[in-house]
């Protein structure tokens, strides 16, 4: 085995915003070359820790380092080895694209002809160049987004750090954008990817941090993580809410945990360990019950099954000052 | 590269990027050109055919120099409005983890606000030309009046900045400054003379910083009656001088407080 260096250093983070506690002692190192995915719903305090480490905002208590660099201390030292996308797509609309990368390159202060070069590279790259010079107000969230990352990329940083890359982003540009992500971490990018999806997380990320209320509850691989929350989940979605019972008694027997049963949506989740084969038993044991079954299907566990096992509690939407912005919230397939 | 080059070098990309603004939305184009026209027009012809000048002096020559004033004054709110949009698009925190000078992004801003009231400033002396303002003076001194008038507008651009990065919404920028802006540019002698007002309006009028702007280039363009009595109170008697103190302790201030605040600044 190769012994990696960490190149990002957190030790006992902590953040207040007014009464608001957004980081609690956060903890966690990311191996050089490696993707960790943090974790968490909204207002869990990742994109602190994000701001944290790319130096726009000061820590109440603890330690950051990135390449061994003190983010307070050595700040433009650390400006100048990373690279950041944040939540909302920090593009200048009324900058064309080309225009956009050329005056990134210009700030981390490439020659002129090295930050245009490095400017239509990144277009190329990025599926863009058809778009090079138009005013970025004329992209599609996932045109600008696109650009945001590739703005972040132009000092080929070793450190790459994507607050939430994919939110609000629809399913195509969701996949093209994990796949650009998969090649920077081929290349020995070093990734910091916050996300409120497990399945990204799980795609992504060697590592994970699961973070809840400012701490942490869990960390390790994707297996590790669902090794804790275990099999998979089945759903039904009934038409009465009175059968809810009778479908969780009866199904029992296939489930190695109590279903999860929501009398609003009538719909109920069973853990099971298992495969397709099991969707075929469990309509079999509703055979002659008179339930009436809408929807019924076989899932992965997602955040809030995690968050159900290791803490209790579904994962919530408590928005705090760090993860709150004047603008309005673009709508996040997939979350609850 | 030196500190001072790096931070020369990123201010002038910003400024850059903000001229391309000015040339990609019409509004700002509107608004930095067609409003002040619209000013000299209105304030001419309604104003002027009931405000009479001490003197003798055509309302043209004595209304002109306050209508620039009172433009630069109102146009420096685009600084504050403009960094506030920065702001909540989240490009402040681009730029803010970017390794570039602290100062770049405010240095660029209130210089390309400072290129847009040179434009503005060309436009209503054409326009004033039109409708019977007359430059009276030499050449020198009414380049010394265009930097007077440009000089204080900076300053007051780096007082907007500040509020800008404060209030972080580009309308609420808008709208508060206009609670100060509105009064001081008019309770001065920007449109009329202040000698009828009462007392109280009269005292702040002639320490007014923006009456000074006016005298000191109604001075130096020459829209004064030779042989007038001198203004009431030192600072309308030097003018020039009372506007440098008031430039010198806005940018003293405000420089300072300007970039303290956008380093600690996020777009929460």
């Amino acid at each position: 085995m190769t012994v990696m260096t960490d190149a990002i250093v957190v030790e006992g983070l902590a953040k207040r915003f007014g009464v608001t506690t957004a980081l609690d002692g956060v903890d966690l190192t990311v191996a050089e070359g490696s993707v960790l995915g943090l974790l968490g719903p909204n207002g869990a305090g990742k994109t602190t820790v994000v701001r944290i480490l790319t130096t726009l905002l000061l820590a109440d208590a603890g330690r950051a380092e990135v390449l061994g660099l003190d983010v307070v201390r050595d700040a433009d030292a650390v400006r100048a080895s990373i690279g950041l996308t944040g939540q909302y797509a920090a593009v200048d609309e009324y900058l064309t694209g080309f225009e956009n990368l050329e005056m990134v390159g210009r700030l981390y202060h490439l020659p002129k002809a090295e930050a245009r070069s490095r400017a239509g590279e990144l277009l190329e790259r990025f599926d863009l160049s058809g778009a090079a010079d138009r005013p970025a107000k004329t992209y599609s969230g996932g045109m600008r987004r696109r650009l945001d990352i590739a703005a972040s990329l132009i000092n080929r940083p070793r450190i790459l750090f994507l607050d939430e890359p994919t939110t609000g982003l629809d399913p195509r540009s969701r996949l093209a954008m994990w796949e650009f992500i998969a090649e920077l971490a081929d290349g020995g990018t070093t990734i910091l990817l916050t996300t409120q999806y497990l399945e990204e997380a799980d795609r992504l990320a060697d590592r994970m941090v699961v973070i809840d209320r400012g701490r942490v509850i869990a960390r390790g691989t994707g297996d590790d993580l669902k090794a804790q929350v275990g099999g998979q989940r089945l759903e039904f979605t009934l038409s009465r809410a009175e059968d809810l019972t009778e479908v969780a008694a009866r199904l029992r027997p296939l489930a190695f945990e109590d279903a999860r049963t929501d009398e609003q949506t009538r719909r109920l989740s069973l853990p099971v360990h298992g495969g397709t084969e099991l969707l075929a038993e469990a309509l079999r044991l509703l055979e002659g019950s008179g339930v009436e079954v809408l929807d019924v299907g076989l899932r992965r566990p997602d955040l809030d099954d995690v968050f159900l096992t290791l803490t209790g509690h579904a994962a919530e939407d408590v928005p705090t000052a760090d993860e709150t912005t004047s603008e309005p919230v673009p709508a996040a397939g997939g979350t609850r | 590269m030196t500190a001072l080059a790096m931070a020369v070098s990123d201010s002038l990309t910003i400024t850059r990027r903000n001229l391309i603004k000015v040339k990609r939305v019409p509004d700002l184009i509107v608004f930095a050109t067609l409003s002040p026209i619209m000013f000299v027009l209105l304030f001419r012809y309604v104003f002027g055919s009931a405000i009479p000048v001490p003197g003798g002096l055509s309302y043209a020559e004595f209304l002109l120099p306050g209508i620039f004033a009172q433009t630069v004054v109102f146009g420096s709110t685009i600084t504050g409005a403009s960094l506030a949009e920065d702001l909540q698009k989240g490009l402040i925190d681009r730029f803010r983890s970017l390794p570039m000078a602290r100062s770049a992004v405010l240095v660029g801003r209130t210089v390309a606000d400072l290129l847009l009231n040179v434009l503005t400033i060309a436009v209503m002396m054409i326009t004033g030309f039109v409708v019977g303002w007359r430059i009276n003076t030499s050449i020198g001194e009414a380049v010394l009046g265009v930097l007077l008038l440009l000089t204080f507008a900076y300053a007051m651009s780096w007082v907007m900045a500040f509020v800008g990065l404060l209030v972080r919404t580009p309308e609420v920028v808008n709208n508060a400054s206009f609670i100060v802006i509105f009064p001081i540019t008019f309770i001065a002698n920007t449109f009329v003379p202040i000698d009828n007002f009462p007392s109280v309006l009269k005292t702040f009028a002639e320490w007014n910083p923006v009456s000074a702007v006016v005298q000191g280039a109604r001075e130096l363009f020459g829209n004064v009656v030779p042989g007038a009595p001198e203004p009431n109170g030192w600072a309308l008697q030097n003018p020039v001088l009372y506007v440098f103190i008031w430039v010198a302790v806005f940018l003293a201030v405000f420089v300072p407080l300007a970039v303290r605040t956008y380093r600690r600044t996020a777009s929460r």
